[in-house]
């Protein structure tokens, strides 16, 4: 092979911005039919897994101290999705949830509120009530989560449940079997059906579990149906799944927001979600964030963090920084 | 050719001391280390100069330990102490061999340090299943219950070794704090840190949890400042340090209420060591447990 083959070869799988295969008006064909749907998810450029986990894991090393450590443990607190998804959810257990995300940390209250707390459609309305005043989202997972394996309408029941009782977010699961099988465009009209049905109120956030999507190249093609389908964000897992949010994944739905912005002129918001339990992780993210999306995504509107125990950690960190001495976790709270 | 000329001489092979935290042998998160000397001045090995960092992580693994260790039965923390001594005991000459290098002893008498350790680690493996009688029991109260006092290990110790005495020294503050069900991080002697560092091999393979002890090396004032001002230590042994350094110690650790052991001049560590140590890292739970009839049914316990 030429020295120049060699070069373009490592442009293609390196090079910065992807080039997508298509122009801005041929993406409202794409979704014409099952045929062209699934053309234009597999004529997306594969993804060299080598160089994506290589690059997610030196975007990693940074060291980020001092002062740009206090903002984006702040900025981390503000992008939390304080979430309890238990069969054994209480009323009591929701509002001390909701108490939490208002007041993160009683001891200070200079520390932000986190975006939302996160849960089940029949604890919105408790949840509601808990953050009232707060200005914390309330956000419900619906469409017969977390395995997504219920008939469309009991799904879009779930859905009007939690917007009709006040949720401000709907996080969605995908149909992982029919997008498995190929059926794409039954995935597709399955997300338009719950954006629709999250109406104005609600933004809608698409979970591809992408812990069970097996590939990158998969995961790839589902942060594209879903941007194409109208998500306004797009998260990678539930949290019930043995691999979940991973710098990697995240990496390349980070990627795919900022190819689909480029295109279209629309933002969509990325959420990973399970697994980020360490305030150096969830910094290890915002890094991912900053340089790949870029800053307009550093915001609570555009990224979040699903999370639970996450939370305690960035505090523990930030009264570290405040007080000069390691804190631990008899000075949180237990939940 | 003679047979001599055949001989190629053997290269050397020198061992990295490496910190023993969380069952695992990191090197210092700082990357740093420092030169540790014989009594005599003449280089040894470099030892790992431990950071805050290395500190914390420390904490962290001490206090995920806690719940098993505590939890265990005291018979089986008692065969887990006498499996070290075992295993000591077959490691006995190279601990020897450190201890003269360490403190210039003669063989003779780092062996006699190395085996009154050794005797140590059996001394308080009997203790962990005799202890609760010794300082709980039941108390006679005036009403219809019984009362119980047992003694409930403090949680994550920080232990500040000897300086002087290497090995029996820090053997004999290190046994103490665990045999009760607390996990410690050592702080090794800051002159001689080795005897402490192959400690830690010996432990890992005794089938000690990891993370039930830790030890660090490294410039104590540096590593204890921030354990003794730790939100998550309960408590912290200042056998190691000087009266300056123990009374900023102290005032550090007033913050969380941990409990503090002032250091006391020990002029032989071979000494019998009696229950002092153990108690300081003790707490007493008391409870009220109700006898007689209780209610209608005329039911008693």
């Amino acid at each position: 092979m030429s020295a120049r083959g060699l070069y373009s070869r490592y442009a293609r799988r390196y090079g910065g911005v992807v080039t997508m295969p298509t122009s801005a008006p041929a993406l409202a064909d794409v979704t014409a039919s099952d045929s062209t749907l699934r053309r234009f998810l597999h004529g997306l450029p594969g993804v060299d897994a080598v160089g994506l986990e290589a690059r997610a894991a030196s975007l990693g090393t940074r060291s980020i101290k001092t002062t740009a450590k206090a903002y984006a443990i702040d900025l981390a607190i503000s992008m939390v999705d304080l979430t309890t998804l238990e069969g054994a959810d209480t009323p009591g257990k929701v509002r001390a949830l909701g108490a939490k995300a208002a007041h993160p940390d009683p001891t200070d209250r200079t520390t932000p509120t986190t975006a939302a707390v996160c849960v089940y459609p029949d604890m919105v309305a408790v949840a509601k009530e808990a953050v009232a005043g707060s200005g914390v989202k309330v956000a419900s997972v619906a469409t017969a989560f977390p395995a997504g394996r219920a008939a469309l309408d009991v799904k879009l029941a779930d859905v009007h449940d939690a917007v009709a009782a006040g949720a401000d977010e709907i996080d969605m699961v995908i149909d992982r079997g029919a997008f498995l099988a190929g059926k794409y465009l039954k995935v597709y009209d399955e997300i338009v059906a719950v954006k629709e049905a999250c109406g104005a109120s609600a933004r809608l956030k698409v979970i591809f579990e992408t812990g069970e999507l097996s590939t990158y190249d998969n995961i790839r093609r589902a942060s594209w149906l879903g941007m194409l389908a109208g998500a306004d964000f797009i998260k990678t897992s539930t949290g019930k799944v043995a691999v979940n949010a991973t710098p990697a994944n995240t990496l390349l739905m980070l990627e795919a927001v900022r190819d689909f912005r480029a295109q279209t002129g629309v933002q969509v918001g990325v959420k990973p979600a399970g697994g980020i339990r360490t305030s150096k992780d969830a910094i290890k993210f915002l890094v991912l964030v900053n340089e790949t999306a870029g800053e307009d995504w550093l915001d609570n509107h555009w990224f979040r963090f699903g999370a639970s125990s996450l939370l305690n950690d960035l505090l523990m960190q930030r009264q570290k920084l405040a007080t000069g001495r390691y804190s631990g976790p008899d000075y949180v709270t237990v939940d | 050719m003679s047979d001599k000329s055949e001989t190629i001489e053997r290269l050397s092979v020198f061992k990295t001391y490496k910190l023993y935290v969380g069952g695992k042998f990191p090197r210092s998160e700082s990357g740093r280390v420092y030169e540790v000397t014989d009594s005599k001045g003449k280089w040894l090995a470099n030892a790992p100069l431990s950071s805050r960092k290395d500190a914390r992580d420390a904490v962290v693994a001490a206090r995920k330990a806690f719940g098993g260790w505590s939890g265990a039965t005291a018979y089986n923390r008692g065969q887990i102490l006498y499996r070290i001594a075992e295993v000591l005991q077959g490691r006995r000459d190279q601990f020897v061999r450190e201890v003269a290098e360490a403190e210039g002893l003669s063989k003779a008498k780092a062996a006699a340090q190395v085996d009154a350790a050794i005797d140590r680690w059996v001394w308080y493996a009997g203790w962990t299943d005799k202890i609760a009688q010794v300082v709980g029991g039941g108390n006679p109260v005036a009403g219809p219950f019984f009362n119980l006092s047992s003694p409930e290990p403090t949680g994550v110790v920080t232990v500040l070794a000897p300086q002087e005495s290497s090995f029996l020294g820090l053997v004999s503050v290190i046994a103490p704090v665990i045999a009760t069900g607390n996990t410690a991080i050592v702080i090794a002697s800051e002159k001689s840190p080795l005897p402490a560092l192959s400690l830690g091999e010996v432990l890992a393979t005794s089938d000690l949890p990891g993370g039930v002890v830790n030890v660090l090396s490294g410039r104590t004032a540096e590593i204890a400042a921030p354990l003794a001002a730790h939100q998550d230590v309960n408590a912290i042994d200042l056998a190691g340090a000087d009266e300056a350094l123990a009374k900023e110690l102290e005032i550090a650790a007033a913050d969380n209420l941990k409990r503090v052991l002032r250091p006391q001049a020990v002029d032989n560590w071979s000494a019998a060591p009696g229950t002092e140590r153990m108690t300081a890292f003790l707490e007493t739970k008391t409870v009220w447990h109700p006898t007689g009839s209780l209610g209608a049914s005329g039911s008693s316990y």
